[in-house]
């Protein structure tokens, strides 16, 4: 019975971790971004969605598409004003611009927060779901947005494996990650493959900040540890390697599902931590990932 | 080093902290605190612009080393009663240790994944306060029963000595030998190994160095506030405020890092009023910083005196 329910609970968590996180390592392995204002675009959506739901009255389903279409908005400023800027600058010493890029994102970050703060305070806010009531699965009462939750973000996921492995754009983006230098030479704009990057990514951050606000409610506080969760598995998974961020999802979610059930909430993010630790130690390309 | 000393960075230092010093005969406590406070992040800045700008490891998690100072100070001083000057000692030995314990990843690698271990550190440093709450305080934080001194010019005194004395240290190291080995080691460290300098021993001084004064630093301030907190000396957030200091100040120049943190927090008391809005515009202006004048305040201001 337990054992059923921490199954289907972590099953969830692991899969929107899974789907937060995709976007994020997206972005490092063809455009070698590490985007630390992640968490803060993943509550704007959620809280886009909730504003346009609840006190425009939009319904459920346009205030879910304003979310995403707001994370969309804010990957592509969040490219062409802090990032673009920060990677063409001729000041900046190419060395030194992994650190300006962090700072500056970072301090986006922290802007989309406090505005978001400002306008719609700093409560929590539980976007209205899209479906609603409970089943009971193998004995486990289970919300059926949870369920759907997890379709959703398999689902999302399985279309972001199709585009990229099966379309001539989704090509170009893995050729980008692989070899940069060599995709310029084959007369593709390194720029329009990453404003497609940052298009998927603004997309998957949306759709995952919207469904995180559904699933367990979101506020301008859910910033920091949205990025570090993000961060956390990116790196357990190898910077730049999708399937070794799932994989890595999937780990952290159900380690933070059982000791949450098992020893204490108190400590959910602590076994994780330790394990982040231990393979930065004896692996510190993560699990898949490429030196 | 001899040309500093007629420099005109040298002088402009000289009638700072001279004026600085005089600031107690005619400014309200009120002002002397935000200073103090200021000060002791100055120094935060400072040492961790020693591992970045020269070292050129990228630390994201300066709050654990300071964390750890400020905390060990404040446990031996709340649970064992151990005098304060006993206590800040310790704190700063505390830190080095735990800069060793952090250099440990940094030889083996480098870039982002180093940058990554730190910020686990800091948060695996937060877990652990909260999970020994009867000996930590947990999130509520310590409540420390000695403090240096209640009269607030001495304090401001001791928080600006303290800061001009390490950012001599700090600031002579970087334009030492060694800091020039610090420096070239950061940039290209096959190259500097192949020069035989041994990049492994600098590295690891520019960590003993940092965290020695990130460590006396985050005792001192524990011991001026009365309290050690996650809020104050562990969060990520702090460690941001740190980081940004350093690259609006103007990155490796370690005097530039106390002016950042210095204009940092003075910056976000002027903005008070305007509620919650300060941390934005706070943002909003570092941002700017970041984006138009890579080199911080004092990277354009010493570009320009080269120029003419």
């Amino acid at each position: 019975m337990r054992a059923f329910q921490i199954l289907i609970d972590g099953f969830a968590i692991s899969a929107l971790y899974a789907l937060g996180a995709t976007g994020f390592t997206l972005i490092f392995g063809v455009s070698g971004v590490l985007n630390l204002s992640h968490g803060a675009i993943m509550v704007a959506a959620a809280v886009a969605a909730w504003a346009a739901a609840s006190i425009l009255g939009v319904g459920t389903y346009a205030g879910a598409l304003i979310g995403v279409g707001v994370a969309l908005l804010m990957a592509f400023a969040t490219y062409f004003a802090v990032v673009k800027p920060i990677q063409d600058s001729r000041r900046i010493p190419n060395e030194e611009k992994e650190i300006f890029v962090l700072t500056g994102t970072l301090l986006w970050g922290i802007m989309i927060q406090e505005l978001i703060a400002y306008f719609f305070t700093n409560n929590a806010k539980t976007v209205l779901p899209i479906v609603e009531g409970v089943v009971e699965i193998l004995g486990v009462r289970t919300p059926q947005n949870e369920i759907f939750t997890a379709i959703v973000c398999c689902l999302v996921i399985a279309l972001l494996w199709l585009l990229v492995n099966r379309t001539r754009t989704g090509k170009a983006v893995l050729a980008a990650s692989m070899n940069p230098r060599g995709v310029t030479l084959l007369g593709l704009e390194l720029t329009n493959i990453y404003v497609v990057v940052w298009a998927i990514y603004g997309i998957l951050a949306g759709i995952a900040g919207v469904l995180l606000g559904m699933f367990l409610g979101v506020s301008s506080y859910s910033v920091g540890p949205l990025t570090a969760s993000a961060f956390s598995i990116v790196v357990l998974g190898g910077l730049g390697s999708v399937s070794g961020s799932l994989i890595a999802a999937f780990v952290v979610g159900y380690l933070e599902t059982l000791t949450a059930y098992l020893v204490s909430p108190a400590y959910r993010t602590i076994p994780a931590l330790l394990l982040l630790v231990f393979v930065m130690y004896i692996r510190p390309q993560g699990l898949l990932g490429r030196r | 080093m001899a040309g500093f000393f007629t420099s005109r960075l040298f002088f402009v230092s000289l009638a700072l902290v001279i004026v600085a010093a005089t600031l107690p005969l005619y400014v309200s406590g009120y002002v002397l605190g935000l200073l103090t406070v200021a000060f002791y992040f100055g120094v935060f800045a400072m040492a961790w612009d020693l591992l970045f700008g020269f070292a050129g490891e990228v630390n994201f998690g300066p709050t654990f080393l300071i964390g750890v100072g400020a905390y060990t100070a404040g446990i031996l001083n709340a649970q064992f009663g151990w005098s304060v000057y006993l206590c800040i000692v310790l704190g700063a030995l505390a830190s080095v240790i735990a800069g060793l314990v952090l250099a440990l990843p940094a030889l083996r690698v480098r870039g982002p994944y180093f940058g990554l271990t730190t910020l686990v550190a800091v948060l695996m440093l937060q877990n652990f306060i909260v999970v020994f709450a009867d000996l930590t305080g947990g999130e509520i934080g310590l409540t420390i029963p000695d403090v240096i001194t209640i009269n607030a010019g001495a304090n401001y005194w001791i928080a600006l000595g303290f800061m001009t004395i390490s950012a001599a240290i700090l600031y002579g190291l970087s334009q030492s030998p060694v800091g020039l080995v610090l420096q070239a080691s950061g940039q290209d460290p096959v190259q500097a190994g192949a020069l035989g300098f041994n990049i492994v021993k600098h590295k690891l001084a520019a960590f003993i160095v940092s965290a020695f004064f990130s460590g006396l630093s985050g005792a001192l301030l524990v011991f001026y506030f009365g309290t050690a907190s996650v809020g104050t000396v562990v969060d990520v957030a702090v460690g941001v405020n740190v980081i940004v200091s350093a690259v609006l100040g103007g990155r490796r120049t370690v005097l530039g890092a106390a002016l950042g943190a210095i204009f940092l927090i003075v910056a976000g008391e002027f903005l008070r009023p305007t509620g919650e809005l300060a941390t934005f515009i706070v943002s909003a202006v570092a941002l700017l910083v970041v984006l138009f004048f890579p080199g911080g305040f004092l990277g354009a201001a010493l570009s320009r005196e080269a120029r003419s």
